[in-house]
Protein backbone atom coordinates (compact mmCIF):
# COMPACT_ATOMS: atom_id res chain seq x y z
CA UNK A 1 0.00 0.00 0.00
CA UNK A 2 2.75 2.44 0.97
CA UNK A 3 4.53 1.43 -2.24
CA UNK A 4 1.43 2.38 -4.21
CA UNK A 5 1.27 5.77 -2.51
CA UNK A 6 4.87 6.57 -3.29
CA UNK A 7 4.24 5.42 -6.87
CA UNK A 8 1.24 7.76 -7.08
CA UNK A 9 3.18 10.71 -5.68
CA UNK A 10 6.31 10.16 -7.77
CA UNK A 11 6.50 13.15 -10.19
CA UNK A 12 8.05 10.89 -12.84
CA UNK A 13 4.70 9.08 -13.15
CA UNK A 14 2.84 12.29 -13.88
CA UNK A 15 4.51 13.18 -17.19
CA UNK A 16 5.02 11.70 -20.63
CA UNK A 17 2.99 9.38 -22.83
CA UNK A 18 2.63 6.78 -20.06
CA UNK A 19 1.99 9.40 -17.38
CA UNK A 20 -1.12 9.55 -15.25
CA UNK A 21 -2.68 12.61 -17.03
CA UNK A 22 -2.35 10.92 -20.44
CA UNK A 23 -3.80 7.67 -19.12
CA UNK A 24 -6.64 9.56 -17.41
CA UNK A 25 -7.47 11.32 -20.65
CA UNK A 26 -7.48 8.02 -22.58
CA UNK A 27 -9.62 6.30 -19.98
CA UNK A 28 -12.12 9.17 -19.91
CA UNK A 29 -12.18 9.35 -23.69
CA UNK A 30 -13.13 5.67 -24.08
CA UNK A 31 -15.68 5.90 -21.28
CA UNK A 32 -17.40 9.13 -22.31
CA UNK A 33 -17.44 8.35 -26.03
CA UNK A 34 -19.15 5.00 -25.46
CA UNK A 35 -21.46 6.44 -22.82
CA UNK A 36 -22.51 9.18 -25.25
CA UNK A 37 -23.21 6.70 -28.05
CA UNK A 38 -25.14 4.47 -25.66
CA UNK A 39 -27.31 7.37 -24.47
CA UNK A 40 -28.10 8.41 -28.05
CA UNK A 41 -29.27 4.86 -28.79
CA UNK A 42 -30.88 3.81 -25.51
CA UNK A 43 -32.69 6.95 -24.38
CA UNK A 44 -35.05 7.38 -27.36
CA UNK A 45 -35.59 3.62 -27.59
CA UNK A 46 -36.36 3.33 -23.87
CA UNK A 47 -38.66 6.35 -24.06
CA UNK A 48 -40.52 4.80 -26.98
CA UNK A 49 -40.88 1.42 -25.24
CA UNK A 50 -41.97 3.03 -21.98
CA UNK A 51 -44.44 5.34 -23.72
CA UNK A 52 -46.05 2.71 -25.92
CA UNK A 53 -45.62 -0.25 -23.57
CA UNK A 54 -44.49 -2.38 -26.50
CA UNK A 55 -41.39 -4.56 -26.41
CA UNK A 56 -41.11 -4.70 -22.61
CA UNK A 57 -40.28 -8.40 -22.58
CA UNK A 58 -37.53 -7.76 -25.09
CA UNK A 59 -35.85 -5.22 -22.80
CA UNK A 60 -35.79 -7.36 -19.68
CA UNK A 61 -34.69 -10.42 -21.65
CA UNK A 62 -31.89 -8.43 -23.25
CA UNK A 63 -30.74 -6.99 -19.92
CA UNK A 64 -30.65 -10.43 -18.30
CA UNK A 65 -28.79 -12.09 -21.12
CA UNK A 66 -26.18 -9.31 -21.18
CA UNK A 67 -25.63 -9.58 -17.46
CA UNK A 68 -24.60 -13.21 -17.88
CA UNK A 69 -22.32 -12.51 -20.84
CA UNK A 70 -18.69 -12.47 -19.67
CA UNK A 71 -17.32 -9.01 -20.48
CA UNK A 72 -13.76 -10.18 -20.85
CA UNK A 73 -14.76 -12.86 -23.36
CA UNK A 74 -16.83 -10.45 -25.43
CA UNK A 75 -14.06 -7.84 -25.43
CA UNK A 76 -11.35 -10.30 -26.44
CA UNK A 77 -13.47 -11.88 -29.13
CA UNK A 78 -14.35 -8.56 -30.77
CA UNK A 79 -10.78 -7.26 -30.41
CA UNK A 80 -9.38 -10.38 -32.05
CA UNK A 81 -11.90 -10.03 -34.85
CA UNK A 82 -10.91 -6.37 -35.24
CA UNK A 83 -7.20 -7.20 -35.34
CA UNK A 84 -7.82 -9.70 -38.12
CA UNK A 85 -10.15 -7.61 -40.25
CA UNK A 86 -10.01 -3.88 -39.53
CA UNK A 87 -7.16 -1.62 -40.64
CA UNK A 88 -4.85 0.57 -38.55
CA UNK A 89 -5.66 2.16 -35.23
CA UNK A 90 -9.39 1.49 -35.47
CA UNK A 91 -8.70 -2.26 -35.32
CA UNK A 92 -8.61 -2.22 -31.52
CA UNK A 93 -10.41 0.98 -30.64
CA UNK A 94 -13.52 0.21 -32.71
CA UNK A 95 -14.31 -3.18 -31.16
CA UNK A 96 -13.53 -1.89 -27.65
CA UNK A 97 -15.89 1.05 -28.01
CA UNK A 98 -18.49 -1.33 -29.46
CA UNK A 99 -18.23 -3.60 -26.39
CA UNK A 100 -18.46 -0.62 -24.04
CA UNK A 101 -21.54 0.65 -25.88
CA UNK A 102 -23.14 -2.81 -25.74
CA UNK A 103 -22.57 -2.88 -21.98
CA UNK A 104 -23.81 0.66 -21.40
CA UNK A 105 -27.08 0.28 -23.30
CA UNK A 106 -29.06 -2.13 -21.03
CA UNK A 107 -28.97 -0.08 -17.80
CA UNK A 108 -29.94 3.15 -19.60
CA UNK A 109 -32.57 1.41 -21.72
CA UNK A 110 -34.23 -0.50 -18.90
CA UNK A 111 -34.17 2.42 -16.46
CA UNK A 112 -35.64 4.81 -19.03
CA UNK A 113 -38.39 2.40 -19.85
CA UNK A 114 -39.01 1.50 -16.20
CA UNK A 115 -39.05 5.16 -15.19
CA UNK A 116 -41.60 6.06 -17.83
CA UNK A 117 -43.70 2.97 -17.17
CA UNK A 118 -43.78 3.91 -13.46
CA UNK A 119 -45.28 7.35 -14.11
CA UNK A 120 -48.57 7.61 -12.24
CA UNK A 121 -51.46 7.00 -14.70
CA UNK A 122 -53.32 9.91 -13.07
CA UNK A 123 -50.44 12.20 -13.97
CA UNK A 124 -50.54 11.02 -17.54
CA UNK A 125 -54.32 11.44 -17.70
CA UNK A 126 -54.05 14.95 -16.28
CA UNK A 127 -51.52 15.86 -18.97
CA UNK A 128 -53.81 14.48 -21.65
CA UNK A 129 -56.74 16.30 -20.11
CA UNK A 130 -54.80 19.52 -20.45
CA UNK A 131 -54.73 18.89 -24.17
CA UNK A 132 -51.19 17.61 -24.57
CA UNK A 133 -50.42 15.38 -27.51
CA UNK A 134 -48.67 12.02 -27.04
CA UNK A 135 -45.30 13.54 -27.83
CA UNK A 136 -45.83 16.45 -25.44
CA UNK A 137 -46.87 14.07 -22.65
CA UNK A 138 -43.66 12.13 -23.22
CA UNK A 139 -41.31 15.11 -23.36
CA UNK A 140 -42.91 17.44 -20.82
CA UNK A 141 -44.32 14.99 -18.29
CA UNK A 142 -43.06 11.44 -18.57
CA UNK A 143 -39.37 12.15 -19.18
CA UNK A 144 -39.01 14.75 -16.38
CA UNK A 145 -40.80 12.45 -13.93
CA UNK A 146 -38.63 9.51 -15.01
CA UNK A 147 -35.43 11.58 -14.87
CA UNK A 148 -34.15 10.34 -11.48
CA UNK A 149 -34.33 6.75 -12.67
CA UNK A 150 -32.84 7.61 -16.07
CA UNK A 151 -29.85 9.31 -14.44
CA UNK A 152 -29.37 6.37 -12.12
CA UNK A 153 -29.28 4.20 -15.25
CA UNK A 154 -26.62 6.47 -16.74
CA UNK A 155 -24.65 6.19 -13.49
CA UNK A 156 -24.67 2.40 -13.65
CA UNK A 157 -23.67 2.57 -17.29
CA UNK A 158 -20.79 4.91 -16.41
CA UNK A 159 -19.51 2.52 -13.73
CA UNK A 160 -19.82 -0.38 -16.11
CA UNK A 161 -17.92 1.46 -18.82
CA UNK A 162 -15.12 2.76 -16.57
CA UNK A 163 -14.61 -0.72 -15.13
CA UNK A 164 -14.60 -2.42 -18.51
CA UNK A 165 -12.32 0.21 -20.07
CA UNK A 166 -9.76 -0.96 -17.49
CA UNK A 167 -9.94 -4.45 -18.90
CA UNK A 168 -9.38 -2.99 -22.37
CA UNK A 169 -5.69 -2.76 -21.48
CA UNK A 170 -5.44 -6.50 -22.13
CA UNK A 171 -5.97 -5.86 -25.80
CA UNK A 172 -3.17 -3.26 -25.64
CA UNK A 173 -5.25 -0.10 -25.40
CA UNK A 174 -4.39 2.79 -23.09
CA UNK A 175 -6.15 3.99 -19.96
CA UNK A 176 -5.52 3.22 -16.30
CA UNK A 177 -5.81 -0.51 -16.99
CA UNK A 178 -2.33 -0.30 -18.55
CA UNK A 179 -0.80 0.17 -15.09
CA UNK A 180 -2.56 -2.94 -13.78
CA UNK A 181 -1.69 -5.14 -16.75
CA UNK A 182 1.87 -3.83 -17.20
CA UNK A 183 2.44 -3.90 -13.45
CA UNK A 184 1.46 -7.56 -13.42
CA UNK A 185 3.78 -8.36 -16.33
CA UNK A 186 6.70 -6.50 -14.72
CA UNK A 187 5.94 -7.76 -11.21
CA UNK A 188 5.59 -4.09 -10.24
CA UNK A 189 3.02 -4.37 -7.46
CA UNK A 190 3.02 -0.67 -6.43
CA UNK A 191 2.19 0.32 -10.02
CA UNK A 192 -0.66 -2.23 -10.18
CA UNK A 193 -2.21 -1.03 -6.95
CA UNK A 194 -1.68 2.61 -7.92
CA UNK A 195 -3.51 2.00 -11.20
CA UNK A 196 -6.29 0.12 -9.42
CA UNK A 197 -6.73 2.98 -6.97
CA UNK A 198 -6.89 5.49 -9.84
CA UNK A 199 -9.64 3.46 -11.55
CA UNK A 200 -11.61 3.23 -8.33
CA UNK A 201 -11.23 6.99 -7.80
CA UNK A 202 -12.33 7.76 -11.35
CA UNK A 203 -15.39 5.53 -10.91
CA UNK A 204 -16.38 7.03 -7.57
CA UNK A 205 -15.79 10.67 -8.54
CA UNK A 206 -17.71 10.33 -11.81
CA UNK A 207 -20.56 8.58 -10.04
CA UNK A 208 -20.75 11.36 -7.42
CA UNK A 209 -20.69 14.03 -10.15
CA UNK A 210 -23.59 12.35 -11.94
CA UNK A 211 -25.47 12.15 -8.64
CA UNK A 212 -24.91 15.89 -8.33
CA UNK A 213 -26.29 16.41 -11.83
CA UNK A 214 -29.37 14.44 -10.81
CA UNK A 215 -29.74 16.58 -7.71
CA UNK A 216 -29.93 19.77 -9.73
CA UNK A 217 -31.60 18.50 -12.91
CA UNK A 218 -34.57 16.79 -11.31
CA UNK A 219 -37.58 19.02 -10.72
CA UNK A 220 -38.17 19.88 -7.05
CA UNK A 221 -41.77 18.82 -7.55
CA UNK A 222 -40.56 15.25 -8.02
CA UNK A 223 -37.85 14.92 -5.41
CA UNK A 224 -39.97 16.50 -2.70
CA UNK A 225 -37.14 18.97 -2.09
CA UNK A 226 -38.31 22.46 -1.14
CA UNK A 227 -41.91 21.46 -1.70
CA UNK A 228 -42.82 22.80 1.71
CA UNK A 229 -41.14 26.09 0.87
CA UNK A 230 -43.16 26.72 -2.25
CA UNK A 231 -45.84 24.33 -3.29
CA UNK A 232 -46.31 24.23 -7.04
CA UNK A 233 -49.20 23.00 -9.09
CA UNK A 234 -46.95 20.09 -10.04
CA UNK A 235 -47.39 18.75 -6.52
CA UNK A 236 -51.07 18.31 -7.16
CA UNK A 237 -50.49 16.22 -10.24
CA UNK A 238 -47.12 14.55 -9.84
CA UNK A 239 -46.84 11.88 -7.21
CA UNK A 240 -43.40 10.66 -6.26
CA UNK A 241 -42.59 7.68 -8.45
CA UNK A 242 -42.26 4.83 -5.97
CA UNK A 243 -39.80 2.78 -7.96
CA UNK A 244 -37.41 5.69 -8.23
CA UNK A 245 -37.23 6.46 -4.55
CA UNK A 246 -35.17 4.32 -2.24
CA UNK A 247 -36.44 5.77 1.00
CA UNK A 248 -39.99 5.54 -0.21
CA UNK A 249 -41.17 2.40 1.50
CA UNK A 250 -43.73 3.98 3.73
CA UNK A 251 -46.78 3.38 1.54
CA UNK A 252 -48.99 0.33 1.78
CA UNK A 253 -46.64 -2.48 0.87
CA UNK A 254 -49.09 -5.19 -0.11
CA UNK A 255 -48.91 -7.25 -3.27
CA UNK A 256 -47.88 -4.09 -5.12
CA UNK A 257 -45.08 -3.59 -2.64
CA UNK A 258 -43.69 -7.00 -3.47
CA UNK A 259 -43.94 -6.31 -7.17
CA UNK A 260 -42.17 -2.97 -6.91
CA UNK A 261 -39.53 -4.44 -4.61
CA UNK A 262 -39.00 -7.15 -7.21
CA UNK A 263 -38.66 -4.48 -9.85
CA UNK A 264 -36.22 -2.65 -7.62
CA UNK A 265 -34.19 -5.83 -7.13
CA UNK A 266 -34.04 -5.98 -10.90
CA UNK A 267 -32.91 -2.40 -11.10
CA UNK A 268 -30.16 -2.89 -8.60
CA UNK A 269 -29.27 -5.43 -11.10
CA UNK A 270 -28.61 -2.62 -13.44
CA UNK A 271 -26.36 -1.05 -10.88
CA UNK A 272 -24.10 -3.97 -11.61
CA UNK A 273 -21.05 -1.77 -11.61
CA UNK A 274 -18.03 -3.89 -10.99
CA UNK A 275 -17.18 -5.61 -14.23
CA UNK B 1 -15.01 -23.94 -34.25
CA UNK B 2 -12.04 -26.27 -34.03
CA UNK B 3 -13.47 -29.39 -32.37
CA UNK B 4 -10.09 -31.12 -32.37
CA UNK B 5 -8.62 -28.46 -30.13
CA UNK B 6 -11.57 -28.80 -27.77
CA UNK B 7 -11.17 -32.59 -27.69
CA UNK B 8 -7.49 -32.35 -26.94
CA UNK B 9 -8.07 -29.87 -24.12
CA UNK B 10 -11.21 -31.32 -22.54
CA UNK B 11 -9.49 -32.19 -19.27
CA UNK B 12 -8.03 -28.72 -18.86
CA UNK B 13 -11.35 -27.07 -19.71
CA UNK B 14 -13.22 -29.26 -17.24
CA UNK B 15 -10.76 -28.34 -14.47
CA UNK B 16 -11.28 -24.66 -15.27
CA UNK B 17 -15.06 -25.17 -15.37
CA UNK B 18 -15.13 -26.77 -11.91
CA UNK B 19 -12.88 -24.03 -10.54
CA UNK B 20 -15.10 -21.39 -12.11
CA UNK B 21 -18.29 -22.84 -10.62
CA UNK B 22 -16.57 -23.00 -7.24
CA UNK B 23 -15.29 -19.40 -7.41
CA UNK B 24 -18.73 -18.07 -8.37
CA UNK B 25 -20.85 -20.23 -6.04
CA UNK B 26 -18.98 -19.77 -2.75
CA UNK B 27 -19.17 -15.93 -2.76
CA UNK B 28 -22.86 -16.05 -3.72
CA UNK B 29 -23.69 -18.26 -0.72
CA UNK B 30 -21.38 -16.39 1.68
CA UNK B 31 -22.72 -13.02 0.51
CA UNK B 32 -26.31 -14.19 1.09
CA UNK B 33 -25.51 -15.51 4.57
CA UNK B 34 -23.91 -12.19 5.54
CA UNK B 35 -26.60 -10.09 3.87
CA UNK B 36 -29.50 -11.68 5.77
CA UNK B 37 -28.57 -10.36 9.25
CA UNK B 38 -27.23 -7.05 7.90
CA UNK B 39 -30.32 -6.53 5.75
CA UNK B 40 -32.51 -7.30 8.76
CA UNK B 41 -30.62 -4.68 10.77
CA UNK B 42 -30.99 -2.15 7.94
CA UNK B 43 -34.72 -2.91 7.82
CA UNK B 44 -35.18 -2.68 11.60
CA UNK B 45 -33.22 0.52 12.25
CA UNK B 46 -33.80 3.35 9.78
CA UNK B 47 -30.52 5.15 10.50
CA UNK B 48 -28.51 2.04 9.71
CA UNK B 49 -30.36 1.66 6.39
CA UNK B 50 -28.89 4.89 5.06
CA UNK B 51 -25.42 4.08 6.38
CA UNK B 52 -25.36 0.51 5.07
CA UNK B 53 -26.83 1.39 1.67
CA UNK B 54 -24.35 4.24 1.18
CA UNK B 55 -21.44 1.96 2.08
CA UNK B 56 -22.77 -0.75 -0.21
CA UNK B 57 -23.15 1.73 -3.06
CA UNK B 58 -19.60 2.96 -2.60
CA UNK B 59 -18.24 -0.59 -2.59
CA UNK B 60 -20.21 -1.34 -5.71
CA UNK B 61 -18.54 1.51 -7.61
CA UNK B 62 -15.09 -0.10 -7.28
CA UNK B 63 -14.25 -2.02 -10.46
CA UNK B 64 -13.61 -5.72 -9.90
CA UNK B 65 -10.11 -5.78 -11.39
CA UNK B 66 -9.13 -2.94 -9.04
CA UNK B 67 -10.50 -4.81 -6.04
CA UNK B 68 -8.77 -8.06 -7.05
CA UNK B 69 -5.49 -6.15 -7.16
CA UNK B 70 -5.90 -4.03 -4.02
CA UNK B 71 -7.21 -6.77 -1.70
CA UNK B 72 -3.93 -8.72 -1.41
CA UNK B 73 -2.23 -5.55 -0.18
CA UNK B 74 -4.92 -5.03 2.46
CA UNK B 75 -5.18 -8.66 3.56
CA UNK B 76 -1.58 -9.76 3.15
CA UNK B 77 -2.54 -12.57 0.77
CA UNK B 78 -0.63 -13.50 -2.37
CA UNK B 79 -1.88 -11.82 -5.55
CA UNK B 80 -2.52 -15.18 -7.25
CA UNK B 81 -4.47 -16.55 -4.29
CA UNK B 82 -8.07 -17.36 -5.38
CA UNK B 83 -9.20 -16.25 -1.91
CA UNK B 84 -8.94 -12.63 -3.15
CA UNK B 85 -11.55 -13.37 -5.79
CA UNK B 86 -13.79 -15.09 -3.26
CA UNK B 87 -13.56 -12.15 -0.85
CA UNK B 88 -14.06 -9.51 -3.57
CA UNK B 89 -17.13 -11.25 -5.00
CA UNK B 90 -18.53 -11.90 -1.51
CA UNK B 91 -18.29 -8.16 -0.86
CA UNK B 92 -20.10 -7.34 -4.13
CA UNK B 93 -22.81 -9.92 -3.41
CA UNK B 94 -23.20 -8.55 0.10
CA UNK B 95 -23.36 -4.97 -1.19
CA UNK B 96 -26.13 -5.90 -3.62
CA UNK B 97 -28.13 -8.12 -1.28
CA UNK B 98 -28.15 -5.94 1.87
CA UNK B 99 -30.44 -3.52 0.11
CA UNK B 100 -32.50 -6.28 -1.48
CA UNK B 101 -33.03 -8.03 1.88
CA UNK B 102 -33.97 -4.78 3.61
CA UNK B 103 -36.41 -3.84 0.82
CA UNK B 104 -37.80 -7.39 0.71
CA UNK B 105 -38.55 -7.37 4.45
CA UNK B 106 -40.11 -3.96 4.00
CA UNK B 107 -42.38 -5.28 1.26
CA UNK B 108 -44.04 -7.75 3.66
CA UNK B 109 -47.50 -6.45 4.49
CA UNK B 110 -47.72 -4.63 7.84
CA UNK B 111 -50.95 -6.54 8.49
CA UNK B 112 -49.01 -9.82 8.46
CA UNK B 113 -46.45 -8.32 10.83
CA UNK B 114 -49.20 -7.18 13.18
CA UNK B 115 -50.87 -10.60 13.05
CA UNK B 116 -47.63 -12.20 14.15
CA UNK B 117 -47.35 -9.75 17.04
CA UNK B 118 -50.98 -10.42 18.00
CA UNK B 119 -50.26 -14.16 18.05
CA UNK B 120 -47.55 -13.50 20.60
CA UNK B 121 -44.52 -13.74 18.32
CA UNK B 122 -41.44 -11.97 19.63
CA UNK B 123 -39.78 -9.64 17.09
CA UNK B 124 -36.91 -12.03 16.31
CA UNK B 125 -39.18 -15.04 15.90
CA UNK B 126 -41.56 -13.05 13.75
CA UNK B 127 -38.63 -11.92 11.62
CA UNK B 128 -37.26 -15.42 11.09
CA UNK B 129 -40.42 -17.50 10.84
CA UNK B 130 -42.89 -15.03 9.31
CA UNK B 131 -41.29 -12.07 7.53
CA UNK B 132 -38.22 -13.79 6.11
CA UNK B 133 -40.13 -16.62 4.38
CA UNK B 134 -42.54 -14.09 2.88
CA UNK B 135 -39.59 -12.06 1.61
CA UNK B 136 -38.06 -15.05 -0.20
CA UNK B 137 -39.38 -14.22 -3.71
CA UNK B 138 -37.81 -10.74 -3.65
CA UNK B 139 -34.56 -11.94 -2.08
CA UNK B 140 -34.49 -14.70 -4.69
CA UNK B 141 -34.81 -12.14 -7.50
CA UNK B 142 -31.82 -10.23 -6.10
CA UNK B 143 -29.84 -13.43 -5.56
CA UNK B 144 -30.34 -14.43 -9.19
CA UNK B 145 -28.81 -11.13 -10.30
CA UNK B 146 -25.89 -11.54 -7.90
CA UNK B 147 -25.21 -15.14 -8.92
CA UNK B 148 -25.33 -14.42 -12.64
CA UNK B 149 -23.03 -11.41 -12.43
CA UNK B 150 -20.62 -13.34 -10.20
CA UNK B 151 -20.22 -15.93 -12.94
CA UNK B 152 -19.29 -13.17 -15.37
CA UNK B 153 -17.02 -11.38 -12.88
CA UNK B 154 -14.97 -14.48 -12.02
CA UNK B 155 -13.63 -14.57 -15.56
CA UNK B 156 -12.02 -11.13 -15.10
CA UNK B 157 -9.66 -12.73 -12.57
CA UNK B 158 -8.05 -14.59 -15.48
CA UNK B 159 -6.09 -11.39 -16.13
CA UNK B 160 -4.25 -12.05 -12.89
CA UNK B 161 -3.66 -15.68 -13.89
CA UNK B 162 -6.15 -17.32 -11.54
CA UNK B 163 -7.25 -20.54 -13.24
CA UNK B 164 -10.92 -20.66 -14.36
CA UNK B 165 -12.89 -20.32 -17.60
CA UNK B 166 -11.52 -16.81 -18.16
CA UNK B 167 -8.23 -18.50 -19.05
CA UNK B 168 -9.91 -19.61 -22.28
CA UNK B 169 -10.25 -15.92 -23.25
CA UNK B 170 -6.64 -15.00 -22.56
CA UNK B 171 -5.44 -18.21 -24.22
CA UNK B 172 -7.51 -17.48 -27.30
CA UNK B 173 -6.14 -13.95 -27.48
CA UNK B 174 -2.53 -15.11 -27.21
CA UNK B 175 -3.03 -17.81 -29.85
CA UNK B 176 -5.14 -15.56 -32.12
CA UNK B 177 -7.69 -18.35 -32.05
CA UNK B 178 -11.48 -18.04 -31.67
CA UNK B 179 -12.37 -21.57 -30.53
CA UNK B 180 -11.36 -21.20 -26.85
CA UNK B 181 -13.01 -17.79 -26.63
CA UNK B 182 -16.33 -19.03 -27.97
CA UNK B 183 -16.15 -22.15 -25.78
CA UNK B 184 -15.47 -19.94 -22.76
CA UNK B 185 -18.40 -17.63 -23.48
CA UNK B 186 -20.78 -20.55 -24.03
CA UNK B 187 -19.66 -22.31 -20.84
CA UNK B 188 -19.97 -19.08 -18.81
CA UNK B 189 -23.49 -18.55 -20.13
CA UNK B 190 -24.36 -22.19 -19.30
CA UNK B 191 -23.05 -21.90 -15.74
CA UNK B 192 -24.99 -18.66 -15.29
CA UNK B 193 -28.16 -20.27 -16.65
CA UNK B 194 -27.78 -23.26 -14.30
CA UNK B 195 -27.27 -20.99 -11.27
CA UNK B 196 -30.26 -18.93 -12.31
CA UNK B 197 -32.42 -22.03 -12.71
CA UNK B 198 -31.31 -23.54 -9.40
CA UNK B 199 -32.19 -20.36 -7.49
CA UNK B 200 -35.57 -20.17 -9.20
CA UNK B 201 -36.25 -23.79 -8.23
CA UNK B 202 -35.15 -23.16 -4.65
CA UNK B 203 -37.47 -20.15 -4.42
CA UNK B 204 -40.33 -22.20 -5.85
CA UNK B 205 -39.89 -25.04 -3.38
CA UNK B 206 -39.46 -22.81 -0.36
CA UNK B 207 -42.59 -20.78 -1.10
CA UNK B 208 -45.37 -23.34 -1.76
CA UNK B 209 -48.02 -20.78 -0.73
CA UNK B 210 -47.25 -18.64 -3.78
CA UNK B 211 -48.57 -21.37 -6.06
CA UNK B 212 -51.50 -22.16 -3.77
CA UNK B 213 -52.67 -18.56 -3.95
CA UNK B 214 -52.29 -18.38 -7.73
CA UNK B 215 -54.25 -21.60 -8.29
CA UNK B 216 -57.27 -20.38 -6.39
Amino acid sequence: MTGALSWLTDPANWTGSAGIPTRLWQHLWYALLSLGIAIVIALPLGALIGHTGKGTGLVSGLANALRALPTLGLLIMLALWGLNTLPGSIALLGPTIAVLVILAIPPILSNTYAGIAAVDPDTRDAAKGMGMTGGQVLVRVELPVALPLIISGVRSAYLQVVATATIAAVVSLGGFGRYVIDGLAQQNYPMMVGGALLVALLAIIGDRLLALVAHFAVSPGITGRSVKARATTADLVVRRPGAAEVQDGGGAPDRDGVESAMARAGQIADRTGPL
Amino acid sequence: MNWNWLNRNTDQILTWLVQHIWLAAVPTVLGLLLALPLGAIAFRYRWSYTVLITLAGLLYTIPSLALFVVLPGLLGTRILDPINVVIALTLYTLALLVRVVADALDSVSPLVRQSAVAMGYRPLRSLITVQLPLAIPVIGAGLRVAAVSNVSLVSVAALLGIPQLGQLFTTGFQLNFFTPIIAGIVLCLLVAAVFDGLIQLAVRFSTPWERAVKRR
